[in-house]
């Protein structure tokens, strides 16, 4: 058989019908379901009468609308102050059980935000084909996984038929070999990605990351970079199955155990490209050319060290992207050539399906350790991912660590990322955020996003503006 | 779904790239279980002046009057003239229900997001891939010509300009067969259902693991 790349390998093994026009049809495996993308899939199938195909296959969770205060949370569904947002989670719950479908409920331990949860839970595995209404699905690639977000029809046509009519993307190798430095984490080797491919440069493709550097790198921040794959413009990212990903995987409530635990390992030792695959576009990087990151405008790729400063218009020749850097720094409230350290910071978010996992909230307990939010900080707000990584946080004391120093200790779920739920941003407010998009309004109407990995927004809540890391 | 077959609108810019979907529809328009209603706050942050609320009725609000949607000349367009990489962001199908409430039948750029680009074909919505070039001419007509409407024609695919200038574009054979006739692609893929109840028994005796209960 020809050498072929794990996308590839995924690709073929889920292949349920070629089509001649081009079209193939793709069995999912595993469909995550959230209360944003499904209330219109479900009452589609109402509409035509149909039932799920597999219901055992999907698996729900609330997060984007719950609240993240403990008072907030203490009656559930009926204590969600905002109207609209409880009817939205509330027609998840009446949909899960009309249609018999697994839900972790608001107060179940097991909720949180559905790319923390899946891989958590081992809901999400290996090999797995993996959707749900969420571009940021391709977290899950991090396993070894083919996962990407779909749209909301698409939600219904996966719950009706277990299938997906796709067409095959192009193979992309994101490779980044040598080392990172001292201080530079997972968020920022992704960052530094859409810097240097722009927020289109993975467009029709899947993208697998390769190299020294993620064969590296822990599982935990395998999930950041896969998680902002869209970031960069494709579906679907990927990492090789290897110790790493074995290690993390077993023992999860829902991993397979016994007998089919060896059989499943068996079958995913062929998942990694192969050494003589040819990839179609491969973008070549440096390891130690990676800085602590943070982003200055309102596109992901505009993103630059910390230690830089803001980009100049005139520096531009081509005139849309020239509009687009006057643009950002209008709404940014920025000035060309103002340095990245010198701006301040009102709010800071520690959270999202991006950095919300044990590993991020250890690294900004860190840096915080015994010293003090500056008082120029209105808010800084400690997300945790999920139920688990709330609980596991606190059995290790982050939580007393957080709360000394000023920052809020939240119950889990989306909050500030896209602000749904009442977290978010002030007009004209900046702030030092761990999630995923720096897009206008985002975080809140006016509001101004910086992207920032966990470290660097604690040390940004610290000093109220933001600091090299590297310099703590 | 709508069938598209030929649509003949008036073309009216938004002009950037990048233009991601949190711009096309704020994300608390995203709170509603309905899958219409979207098009007086599509754009919602660049054609109001104040922040939108969801249930709020828009007539009322104070409108941004440097907002090329608002300008006189552009009401009732039914194409929009976009830049790259529009459509970028989330998954969000509530952006095409948007686009396509306000009134919306085409979009033209260079370039598209993925996810986007898939989601406007399930609502009767057509993406239009032209060149850069093509694009910049079209947009270039389009500010000198109040009125500037174009023909487009998914059968022939083609996009015609009113001085009778075509351009070709590509889409795939199956979404152009969906489109045209209005049909809904679960039927089409439940006609199916034996090579999927096949492809499963194949796999629960390949990978049992894939169907343990989640419970």
């Amino acid at each position: 058989m020809a050498a072929r790349t794990l996308y590839d390998k995924l690709w073929d093994a889920h292949l349920v019908q070629q089509r001649d026009d081009g079209s193939a049809l793709i069995y999912i495996d595993r469909h995550v379901i959230h209360e944003v993308t499904s209330p219109q899939a479900f009452e589609g199938l109402r509409l035509a009468n149909r039932k799920p195909w597999r219901v055992d296959s999907v698996v729900a969770t609330p997060d984007h609308n719950v609240p993240t205060t403990s008072a907030e949370r203490a009656s559930g569904v009926a204590g969600i102050e905002d109207s609209v947002s409880r009817i939205q989670v509330q027609t998840l719950d009446d949909n899960c059980d009309e249609f018999g479908i697994v839900e972790f409920k608001i107060n179940d331990r097991r909720q949180g935000i559905v790319h923390v949860v899946g891989p958590e839970t081992g809901a999400c595995l290996p090999g797995m084909t993996v959707v749900c209404g969420d571009s940021h699905t391709s977290t899950n690639g991090a396993l070894g996984a083919l996962a990407h977000g779909i749209g909301t029809s698409e939600v219904e046509h996966v719950l009706a038929t277990q299938c997906l009519v796709a067409k095959k993307m192009g193979n992309l190798l994101i490779n980044v070999d040598g080392q990172l430095g001292e201080g530079v984490t997972p968020k920022d080797v992704v960052l530094h990605i859409c810097g240097v491919i722009g927020t289109a440069g993975g467009t029709g493709y899947a993208m697998e990351f390769g190299g020294q550097v993620f064969r590296d790198m822990s599982m935990e921040g395998r999930l950041t970079v896969c998680n902002m794959s869209i970031e960069a413009g494709a579906r679907a990212g990927m990492v090789a199955v290897d110790q790493i990903t074995l290690d993390y995987v077993k023992g999860r409530t829902y991993s397979p155990k016994g007998a089919k635990w060896d059989m499943a390992v068996e079958n995913w030792s062929d998942l990694h490209s192969d050494s003589d695959a040819v990839f179609d576009k491969v973008v070549e990087i440096d390891g130690a050319d990676i800085m602590p990151q943070v982003s200055w405008g309102t596109s992901p790729e505009m993103v630059l060290p910390v230690s830089a400063s803001v980009p100049n218009p005139v520096d531009e020749s081509d005139p849309v992207k020239r509009e687009g850097i006057e643009r950002a720094l209008e709404y940014m409230g920025l000035t060309a050539g103002q340095k990245i350290t010198d701006i301040k910071v009102d709010r800071v978010f520690v959270g999202s399906c991006t950095n919300s996992r044990i590993e991020d909230l250890r690294a900004a307990a860190d840096v915080v350790k015994g010293k003090t939010v500056a008082a120029s900080v209105k808010q800084a707000l400690i997300v945790p991912g999920s139920g688990e990584v709330k609980l596991q946080a606190e059995e290790e004391g982050l939580d007393k660590i957080f709360v000394a120093a000023g920052l809020e200790w939240r119950e889990p779920g989306c909050s500030m990322c896209l602000a749904m739920n009442a977290d978010k941003l002030g007009n004209g407010e900046h702030c030092a955020s761990t999630s995923n998009r720096n897009f206008e309004g985002r975080q809140g109407y006016g509001g101004r996003t910086h992207l920032v990995s966990p470290a660097m927004a604690a040390a940004a809540a610290i000093a109220g503006h933001f600091v090299d890391v590297r310099d703590l | 779904m709508k069938s598209f077959t030929q649509v003949k609108g008036l073309a009216a810019p938004m002009d950037r790239a990048n233009v991601d979907t949190d711009l096309i529809i704020p994300k608390q328009f995203l709170k509603s279980i309905k899958r219409s209603g979207f098009g007086p706050n599509l754009f919602d942050e660049l054609r109001y002046l104040d922040e939108g609320q969801p249930g709020v009725d828009c007539s009322g609000r104070s409108v941004n009057v440097e907002f090329p949607l608002n300008f006189e000349r552009y009401k009732g367009a039914g194409v929009l003239l976009a830049r790259e990489n529009f459509g970028c962001g989330s998954s969000r199908e509530h952006a095409p229900w948007a686009l396509d409430d306000y009134g919306f039948r085409a979009v033209i750029a260079p370039s598209f997001a993925d996810i986007f680009f898939n989601n406007c074909f399930k609502n009767g919505l057509l993406p239009i891939v032209l060149s850069d070039e093509v694009v910049e001419q079209l947009f270039g007509e389009m500010y000198a010509a109040e009125g500037y409407a174009l023909s487009i024609d998914l059968d022939a695919q083609t996009v015609t300009t009113p001085a009778g200038e075509a351009f070709a574009f590509e889409v795939d054979e199956f979404r152009k067969h969906c489109l045209l006739n209005g049909l809904d692609d679960i039927g089409l893929t439940l006609n199916e259902s034996g090579a999927i109840t096949a492809y499963e028994a194949k796999r629960r005796v390949s990978a049992p693991w894939l169907f343990d209960v989640v419970k």
